[in-house]
């Protein structure tokens, strides 16, 4: 069995554990990530900041700090009523230079959310959008002449329906159905095949001429998010070009491509950051050192390494995640065994009609945590001086009503990186 | 809108497309209105055991000996609804030893074929069965697809000329003197208000016939209670399973195709509508089936769902279980009309009995003398009836090895063709199409996904078919997830709370279907 030894540990290669990492990174410090599956590979590659609160009331925020500060006041145990405004702003800045860096540009309007069109045909407000997604913000401002476009046996994705369902709000919506060229014999594609497809020059002239006929007076040609994945940006650009009007990109139910793009995008930035991944693997036992530092058990079903740590950053996630789990009688936290602050019943997790817009109290259950994001154990204290949580585990936030998944991810996992470096500087000892 | 019809039939559930297929088959039209769909009512929410009476030996030997001579009739005239699983009755370490002893004996007077088993020996075929069981019998069982048959009756009904208004709701009696003369019907999708001038009406509304019977001034003497079931990821055995006790909450347990169904409780409840399975339900019958099969403490269980028992002539007092099974028919001659019959309770089991005495009391007073034929002439199989099988889409699918019949719901396997001859027919009849309509006739959303996924493909395909418009898609989304959610919020934890999770990440967290 191999062993390590590390300055911090990341676990969770979710949008939150990944971010900490980032920002871990970026600090200079030593870090070793380790995770398996996660949401990401489902996210929409939309980055919500804070759309809708309070929820009950399905209040829109065209201003998410605005939103942001009357969560402070409401919901004060609600993790962004834990930081500064400041900290959320840098946590947000570094996240998008980064993913500019890695080939996948995003763009936002810095004070103000968005909205772009989803593949039901509802209308989405967020804050930060993948730059392939770009010029349907605009479009939709416009209500200008477009075109969407969908592939005979892309299952899920209807351009007809997003039509039909927007036709009041935009009626210069024209459809069209096509085959995907060198695909016309297979009766189902999926959008991953279309995507890798797309990343050569040759397959995307052959794609401009079948859509080009159909442009007509058409300034946007919008499409499935199927524009590449390494370089989407180039891939968008170069079909624009080809087919003489402006492309953009409609998030898909999942399988989804924008969250294989960030998946990948970290993945591969990492190494070359000097941090040590561990994709795919799992802690399975944490001990505590004689000096207070942790001892990790890494692996997939077996324990194959061993990584002696000064300070964790538990960015597990929920029941998805697998950081939260659920019997017939209770939650409980599956890494440390930490108290989950939850609804005292099952019959009280979830309400009687899934869309009722007040939320399911399970989906706020998670960590108590200290201003510091240490999480705190049955007697109220932090749980470990250097163990530190962030992201969906955390209690008192519903990302899913209020539309803040991403961004919560990033914030808190900057503000859990900050206080953990914090922690290096202050003397140790009593 | 006036129809004027032979018999006007209220209720679509088994007992009244029984009826409809009954009187067809006889030569008399009839119009069935329902007021949801077919199968709103207790015909698509019960256990789907076709008993073989062994439950009632103790409580309702008439009840025992009805469903024991239902159950070979059906088995001959609906094999397509039937898989004949054989059933078992089993005891466990201190279970009532009187009532294990008298077992046998009970059943032989009811004329019930049992047979003892070694519990060794039971465990050996069965080996999901606690190791402590202490007795085990052998009786007919069998699991029924109540859907399916449900279906199959109203298709062959409306082959052989009877109508159905699906959506349909009475909503009053004009009264004659002795007669009724008008039935008020609406349409409750469009509002449209409907009349019918019946020679003889049928209050077949199950749990609701008293409130039917009501709007003509007919009292009847009601109670409801509520029962509650859980369906399993898996097949947990091969055969039904019975607790050997007197009838109580949680112990059956009925495969059905790819599933099994455990079950029920039975809880007195004011009003049958809107029913909706509890947390406690739930971690009561769990806790009371795994005495017979301990596994059930750790299954994946994917859906719970409830349905009423209309119980009738309850003053007595005793508990509801002991309250006598068998179904009742009211002539309503007491209440001074002449032309209105309710039929009610009873069992899936007895369904077809059921109807066969409500037909000879209409068909007398219509002066039709021709004979119930249903005893013998077998249910034809039709073709939207087939879908709601578990296992039966894939089959067909696999077998017709045709590519460009691209699977929709990937959980259950079902095709696009499955979905285009289900909208079809409906469209034959002049019906509505919408994803609830789609999915009581078929597996939508009844497996692991749970409506996630296929609820946005079907959609999607929907709109390309010109089957949705406008905001339809998204009203129609949002009420099959909210229907789905009923059954599913009981059993929210271990797998199937990550499975919510990801729903509501999908439906909420993306597409803002709550706002
Ligand atoms: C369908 C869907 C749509 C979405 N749409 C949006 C959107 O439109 N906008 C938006 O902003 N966000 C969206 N999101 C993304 C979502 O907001 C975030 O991904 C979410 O908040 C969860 O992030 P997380 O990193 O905290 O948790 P997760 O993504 O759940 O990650 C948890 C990680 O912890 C790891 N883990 C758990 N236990 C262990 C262990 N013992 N050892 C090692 N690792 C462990 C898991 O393997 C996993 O890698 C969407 C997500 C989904 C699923
Ligand atoms: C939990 C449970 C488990 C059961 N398990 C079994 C079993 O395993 N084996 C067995 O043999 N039997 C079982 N039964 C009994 C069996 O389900 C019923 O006997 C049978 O389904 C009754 O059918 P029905 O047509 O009489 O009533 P229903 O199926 O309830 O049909 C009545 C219909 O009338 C409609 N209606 C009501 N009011 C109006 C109106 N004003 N206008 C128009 N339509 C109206 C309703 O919408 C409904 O569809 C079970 C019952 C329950 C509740």
């Amino acid at each position: 069995m191999e062993h390590f030894e590390t300055k911090l540990t990341v676990i969770g290669t979710g949008m939150t554990g990944m971010a900490a990492t980032l920002f871990a990174a970026n600090r200079g410090i030593d870090t070793v990530l380790v995770g398996s599956t996660s949401e990401i590979m489902f996210a929409s590659g939309f980055i919500d900041l804070l759309g809708v609160h309070p929820i009950h009331e399905r209040k829109s925020w065209k201003n998410p700090w605005q939103g942001i500060a009357e969560v402070r006041r409401d919901i004060p145990n609600h993790p962004y009523a834990r930081m500064d405004e400041t900290d959320i702003r840098t946590a947000f800045d570094q996240a998008l230079s980064f993913l500019k860096d890695a080939g996948l540009p995003y763009l936002r309007r810095n004070e103000q959310n968005c909205r772009a069109v989803t593949s039901l045909g509802t209308l989405k407000s967020t804050y930060c959008i993948p730059h392939t997604m770009w010029a349907g913000v605009e479009a939709l401002e416009e209500k200008s002449p477009c075109l969407l476009v969908d592939f005979r046996g892309l299952k899920g994705f209807s351009a007809r329906q997003i039509a039909a369902v927007l036709q009041h709000e935009w009626p210069n919506l024209r459809t069209v159905r096509i085959s995907f060229p060198e695909m016309e014999h297979m009766e189902e594609v999926y959008t991953e095949a279309l995507a890798r497809n797309l990343s050569m020059e040759h397959n995307r002239v052959k794609l401009a001429e079948v859509i080009r006929p159909h442009v007509k007076g058409s300034v946007y040609v919008g499409l499935p998010a199927i524009l590449g994945i390494s370089s989407s940006y180039e891939v968008a650009c170069d079909i624009s070009d080809k087919i003489g009007a402006k492309v953009f990109e409609i998030p898909t139910m999942p399988p989804s491509v924008p969250g294989l793009r960030l998946k990948e995008a970290f993945e591969e930035q990492f190494p070359l950051r000097g941090v040590r991944p561990f994709f795919q693997k799992q802690v399975l036992n944490v001990h505590n050192g004689p000096g207070g530092e942790f001892k990790l058990d890494i692996g997939g079903d077996t324990t194959e390494f061993g990584v002696k740590t000064d300070g964790i950053i538990m960015a597990s996630g929920r029941f998805l995640g697998g950081g939260l789990r659920a019997d017939r009688h209770q939650i409980r936290e599956t890494i440390f065994g930490l108290p989950v602050t939850q609804p005292s019943d099952r019959r009280l997790w979830h309400r009687r009609s899934f869309l009722d817009s007040r939320g399911h109290p399970v989906n706020r259950c998670g960590l108590e945590i200290d201003d510091e994001f240490r999480p705190l154990d049955k007697s109220g204290h932090p749980a470990y001086p250097n163990l530190f949580a962030a992201g969906s585990v955390l209690a008192h936030q519903d990302w899913m009503r209020m539309k803040c998944g991403s961004g919560l991810a990033i914030a808190t996992a900057y503000k859990a990186v900050k206080a953990y470096s914090q922690m290096n500087e202050r003397p140790v000892g009593p | 809108m006036c129809l004027e019809t032979q018999v006007l039939i209220i209720g679509g559930g088994v007992t009244g497309t029984g009826l409809a297929r009954d009187l067809a088959l006889r030569g008399v039209q009839s119009i069935l209105v329902e007021k949801k769909d077919l199968n709103a009512g207790a015909s698509g929410a019960n256990h789907g055991l076709l008993h073989s009476g062994g439950r009632y030996v103790a409580s309702d030997p008439e009840t025992a000996a009805e469903c024991r001579k239902e159950g070979d009739i059906l088995k001959q005239v609906a094999a397509g609804c039937i898989e004949d699983t054989g059933g078992l009755f089993v005891a466990v370490e201190g279970d009532d030893e009187k009532y294990i002893a008298d077992f046998p004996h009970l059943c032989s007077r009811s004329g019930i074929p049992v047979r003892a088993l070694d519990p060794s020996e039971a465990r050996e075929f069965e080996p999901a069965l606690n190791s402590k069981i202490i007795a085990v019998y052998e009786v007919e069982d069998a699991s029924i697809d109540p859907f399916k048959l449900n279906l199959e009756n109203m298709d062959h009904a409306q082959a052989l000329g009877s109508r159905l208004l699906r959506h349909t709701e009475v909503m009053a009696f004009d009264r004659n003197r002795k007669r009724i003369q008008r039935v008020r019907l609406r349409n409750t999708k469009t509002g449209e208000d409907i009349l019918v001038e019946p020679e003889q009406v049928v209050n077949a509304a199950g749990a609701w016939a008293r409130k039917v019977a009501a709007f003509a001034g007919a009292p009847i003497d009601m109670i409801y209670s509520k029962g509650s079931l859980l369906i399993t990821d898996t097949r947990l055995t091969t055969r039904v399973v019975n607790r050997l006790r007197p009838a109580s909450d949680g112990d059956i347990l009925v495969p059905g195709g790819t599933v099994s169904l455990l079950g029920t409780t039975s809880i007195r409840i004011n009003s049958p509508d809107d029913i909706r399975p509890t947390v406690e339900e739930i971690n009561a019958i769990t806790d009371y089936g795994s005495a017979m099969v301990p596994a059930l403490q750790k299954t994946r269980f994917i859906r719970a769902y409830s349905g009423v028992r209309p119980l009738i002539g309850t003053q007595s007092g005793q508990g509801d279980r002991s309250v006598r099974r068998s179904f009742a028919l009211f002539d309503h001659i007491q209440d001074g009309l002449e032309n209105f019959v309710t039929i009610t309770g009873g069992k899936l089991t007895t369904y077809r009995y059921m109807a066969e005495k409500t037909a000879d009391l209409v068909c007398s007073r219509l002066g039709v003398s021709a004979p119930c034929v249903t005893r013998t002439e077998p249910l034809p199989s039709s073709e939207t009836s087939q879908w709601t099988e578990p296992g039966r889409a894939p089959r067909e699918w696999i077998k017709n090895k045709n590519p460009e019949d691209i699977i929709l719901c990937e959980c259950e396997m079902v095709p696009r063709s499955v979905i285009d001859s289900i909208i079809t027919s409906l469209r034959d009849k002049d019906d509505s199409v919408d994803l609830r309509a789609i999915g009581l006739r078929s597996r939508i959303g009844k497996g692991l996904c749970q409506g996630a996924f296929c609820g946005i493909r079907i959609t999607a395909y929907m709109f390309d078919e010109g089957e949705l418009n406008a905001d339809e898609g998204l009203i129609n989304l949002r009420e099959f997830l909210n229907g789905r959610w009923k059954g599913i919020r009981p059993v929210l934890w271990g797998a199937s709370l990550i499975q919510e999770e990801l729903q509501e990440a999908i439906h909420c967290g993306l597409f803002g279907l709550e706002l």
